[in-house]
């Protein structure tokens, strides 16, 4: 007995020892959406002597809910993904905690939506129309290149949207239209109905099913997707291509930016771990890593984007602004307003 | 219950009545309910309460709220009822096929039709639209022939698509238990087919038919999955709208009102089945085949057609995802416009790729893996939990009577709002690997239970007490008597556990580690982003999920004993 006790307390004592070295966890709330490469994350848990542990809640609405909802005994201590058409309700359930990163001076002002550096800006994206080049080019189609000319005759039937209702990208696209015509948004959506406008409920479908240019090889020539997908189309595609099947519109307010953010959670197990987590993100490498692994342009200015990205993607040209405090307080109405007028 | 003369005075016999008034029959019953009723407890009781109590608010009651509830559920209500006939418009004739007929093939078509049930929505989704979309496989074979189905109609095929195996096993299982001297001495009295099947088989089979229609019902009633991806949420069935108003325009006080609603309409349709299917068992049950080779004209046009007819409906699906998944669609470099069919493996080749490098990168035999390891657990959960539920319910007394609706439940319920119910009981634990056989157990048990309650119900108590007075253990009794007639029904509620988790998306409800995913996961991941690789692998996965899924029945069918297999 006495030697079971001398071996027991030998061995805690060796565990207590060895404790100082053990990493540190860390757990990290994402949306589906997310990726990373092994190096980079490697790379950090090496010098932090750290543990990642990712866990995804559902897609950006749903992990922000799971976020609100047990916010005072979090599920994480880091959130990736917050968009700015989320960012007012976030900021108002007072999930964050402030955080005075000192990455934020390589990110540029248009980015830093949140002056009290509670949800740090990450990535952004562009939602535009993109189109099937060839259908274009074979039927001797001008690109349009404005909201107007996309309910002209000529463009009858050949746009797919997704849902704004269901579609984080669908949301974007009537947002712009918003921005653009303000109130009288309903108006211009009664001519793109008109005009034999496709309405379908997610991204996939969209893409896969009703647009031309993808391989589901659809009858809709032009597509709301992102403004990066035609530099998707080169790198996923079957064959070694030299240039992307499709191209974005990316004219003067026809795109509406996604920024998302990060930010250590309240409530959180290890904070100053989280705000180096935070700085990580920020930070050139996992910056530089994210486009090809999200499809998403880095927010610092650093950071060097891929070849497929400089050669095949576009960024759009001042794109449709709406403050985030518009949006949260007016998201829904303008979607079931919308709804109402499709039926 | 012990009902002793007391006549008898002496302490031995008081000592043991006082223990058997302790211990039967309560302590038993008690003790077979204890696992599973904690497990319905901690796992779906609770964490649903729980939300519906934080987020029902007396304030969701207006009018416009119940207008809206009003016309989903009319909706609902609309949409599952054209389902189901539709279903028993295909069902009956294949349950009397299945049942009546020997061909060549039988076993083969009949775990065809069963794999859809087991398949995941985004799975069946792409192979309709696989079918249907331009360049579909219809068009292919068709060209000249364009056919748009609309999304209503999409549903409808769908939901008959995943649902005609309910009647072909429930029916067809009723038919060839049904007597065969009743309808032989009705023909040698003068009736003719018409008037067997009007006074003597359907009156039969009545409690079978309408435990079929209440089961396919209660499906089409909840459908999610195949109503927003092939539907759009124009279609707004009452799951649809529970989503819409959790996650995309938030409204937890609604969502709760319409989660009530629901579950209020799924416990009545429980109730229902569960009575219906307790006069089912009672019927007698012949152990020998009525099915025979088709003799007349008549038999071998019936048996013809619908062969022709189940094979094109369930196999054009079912085969479009592997063609699909070898097939190149990308119209050649320079060469614009016409595209090209061509044969490639170039996805399957890429599934093993990490190009990235990506961290949550798998490659699909390691998807393959979390898949069947997740799969195994939840067998293992669910018969361990399933197996005294179903012990009990087989010789039910009024606590099972009680109980037994509520099993069903789980299947009604809605997966967003239980998946809010998780985070909020279980939190950050959520994110264990340990969580995903749990969900998945929870909407495997009742059809667990259900297989195995009627071959429980069918071992004969005299056979127990025979081996018990002839000096056998419990254990020996259980193992001579109860298990050869079990296994086989083990085996099968084995295979629907296995087959519901491999299928079972789950990632609504839980938090997912992006290390570990499934097949259906990395299907999602590739369906997610843009390219025609990305597109090609996805189908590569499904078709992967679709042969494992398909040798996983094919195996239920060999090991199916004719009085199990039942819902």
């Amino acid at each position: 007995m006495k030697k079971l006790i001398i071996l027991l307390s030998s061995f805690f004592f060796l565990l207590a020892s060895c404790a100082p070295t053990r990493p540190q966890t860390l757990t990290v709330l994402t949306h589906d959406s997310f990726a990373i490469s092994e190096d980079v994350i490697k790379t950090f848990e090496a010098e932090n002597n750290a543990k990642i542990s990712f866990a995804q809640g559902g897609d950006a609405g749903a992990m922000l809910n799971k976020a609100i909802l047990t916010k005072d005994a979090p599920i994480a201590d880091v959130i990736f993904g917050v968009d700015n058409t989320f960012l007012s309700r976030a900021l108002e359930a007072d999930i964050f905690e402030a955080y005075q990163s000192p990455a934020l001076s390589d990110i540029a002002d248009e980015f830093k939506l949140d002056p009290s550096n509670r949800a740090l800006s990450v990535d952004y994206g562009d939602v535009c129309i993109n189109y099937d080049k060839s259908y274009f080019a074979e039927n001797n189609l001008s690109v349009p290149q404005s909201f107007e000319d996309l309910v002209k005759p000529e463009y009858k039937d050949l746009l797919v949207v997704e849902n704004p209702a269901t579609s984080s990208p669908g949301l974007a696209f009537l947002l712009a239209t918003r921005a653009h015509f303000g109130d009288d948004y309903l108006t211009y959506w009664q001519s793109l109905k008109a005009n034999g406008i496709v309405v379908v409920d997610g991204w996939e479908t969209a893409y896969y099913t009703n647009f031309s240019a993808s391989s589901g090889k659809g009858p809709q020539p032009m597509i709301v997707s992102y403004a990066s997908s035609p530099a998707a189309e080169v790198f996923f595609a079957s064959d070694p291509l030299t240039e992307s099947p499709t191209a974005s519109i990316v004219a003067a307010g026809m795109c509406f930016r996604q920024i998302e953010f990060v930010g250590v959670l309240k409530n959180g197990q290890n904070k100053p771990l989280a705000q180096k987590f935070i700085d990580f993100m920020l930070g050139q490498k996992f910056q530089e890593d994210m486009p090809l692994n999200m499809f998403v342009y880095p927010v610092n200015k650093n950071a060097q984007l891929p070849e497929v990205f400089v050669k095949h993607a576009e960024v759009a040209q001042n794109p449709a602004a709406l403050s985030s405090v518009e949006i949260a307080s007016n998201r829904d109405a303008w979607i079931e307003a919308w709804a109402e007028m499709m039926k | 219950m012990q009902v002793n003369s007391l006549n008898h005075g002496d302490t031995e016999t008081l000592r043991k009545k006082i223990l058997r008034a302790f211990v039967s029959p309560w302590l038993p019953r008690v003790s077979l309910w204890l696992a599973p009723i904690l497990f319905l407890l901690s796992f779906f009781f609770l964490p649903l309460s729980k939300i519906l109590i934080l987020a029902f608010n007396t304030s969701a009651l207006t009018k416009t709220n119940s207008q809206l509830i009003l016309s989903t559920l009319g909706f609902t209500f609309y949409q599952a009822t054209l389902s189901t006939i539709l279903t028993f418009i295909l069902g009956i004739p294949s349950a009397i096929l299945f049942s009546r007929f020997n061909f060549r093939g039988k076993s083969l078509l009949r775990a065809l039709t069963a794999v859809p049930f087991m398949l995941p929505t985004v799975v069946v989704a792409s192979s309709f639209n696989a079918i249907f979309n331009q360049h579909g496989l219809f068009s292919f074979l068709f060209p000249s022939f364009i056919l748009h189905p609309s999304s209503f109609i999409l549903i409808l095929s769908a939901h008959i698509f995943y649902n005609t195996t309910i009647v072909i096993r429930i029916v067809g299982n009723a038919l060839t238990r049904l007597d065969p001297k009743l309808e032989a001495a009705a023909r040698s009295l003068g009736a003719d087919t018409f008037r067997v099947w009007k006074n003597i088989i359907l009156p039969l089979l009545r409690p079978s038919l309408l435990a079929a229609a209440l089961l396919v019902f209660m499906f089409d009633f909840t459908s999610f999955g195949v109503i927003l991806l092939l539907g759009g949420s124009n279609f707004s069935t009452l799951e649809v709208e529970i989503y819409l108003r959790v996650l995309k325009l938030p409204n937890l006080p609604l969502a709760a009102l319409l989660s009530i609603v629901q579950l209020i309409f799924t416990l009545i349709f429980s109730i229902l089945y569960t009575r219906t299917i307790n006069q089912i068992t009672t019927q007698t049950a012949p152990r020998f085949s009525l099915a025979n080779k088709p003799k007349t004209i008549k038999e071998k046009f019936f048996v013809a057609t619908f062969c022709l007819l189940l094979s094109a409906f369930f196999l054009l699906p079912l085969l479009s995802l592997p063609l699909r998944s070898l097939t190149r669609l990308e119209a050649d470099r320079g060469q614009r416009g016409e595209v090209q069919y061509g044969f490639t493996t170039a996805y399957y080749i890429e599934l093993l790729i990490n190009r990235r490098g990506s961290l949550f990168y798998v490659t699909p035999i390691q998807a393959a893996r979390n898949s069947l390891g997740y799969a195994s657990l939840t067998v293992l959960l669910s018969l361990a939990l399933g197996y005294p539920a179903a012990y009990a319910l087989a010789k039910p007394t009024r606590l099972e009577k009680f109980l037994d609706p509520l099993i069903m439940l789980p299947l009604g319920s809605s997966a967003v709002m239980l998946g809010l119910g998780f985070i909020i009981s279980f939190g950050r634990s959520l994110a264990s690997p340990w969580f995903v056989p749990l969900a998945h157990t929870l909407v495997a048990l009742p059809f667990v239970i259900r297989t195995l309650q009627p071959a429980l119900a069918s071992i004969p108590e005299r056979l127990r007490q025979a081996a018990s007075t002839l000096g056998a253990s419990p254990f020996r009794v259980w193992q001579t008597v109860d298990f050869p007639i079990v296994s086989r029904a083990t085996l099968s509620a084995a295979t629907f556990a296995f087959t519901v988790s491999l299928g079972e998306f789950g990632a609504t409800l839980l938090l997912t580690r992006p290390e570990y995913p499934t097949i259906p996961i990395a299907i999602q991941r590739f369906l997610s982003q843009p390219g025609g690789l990305s597109f090609g692998q996805a189908m590569a996965m499904a078709t992967l999920l679709m042969i494992l899924t398909t040798l996983a029945i094919l195996a239920i069918e060999k090991l199916r004993l004719p009085n199990s297999g039942e819902f």
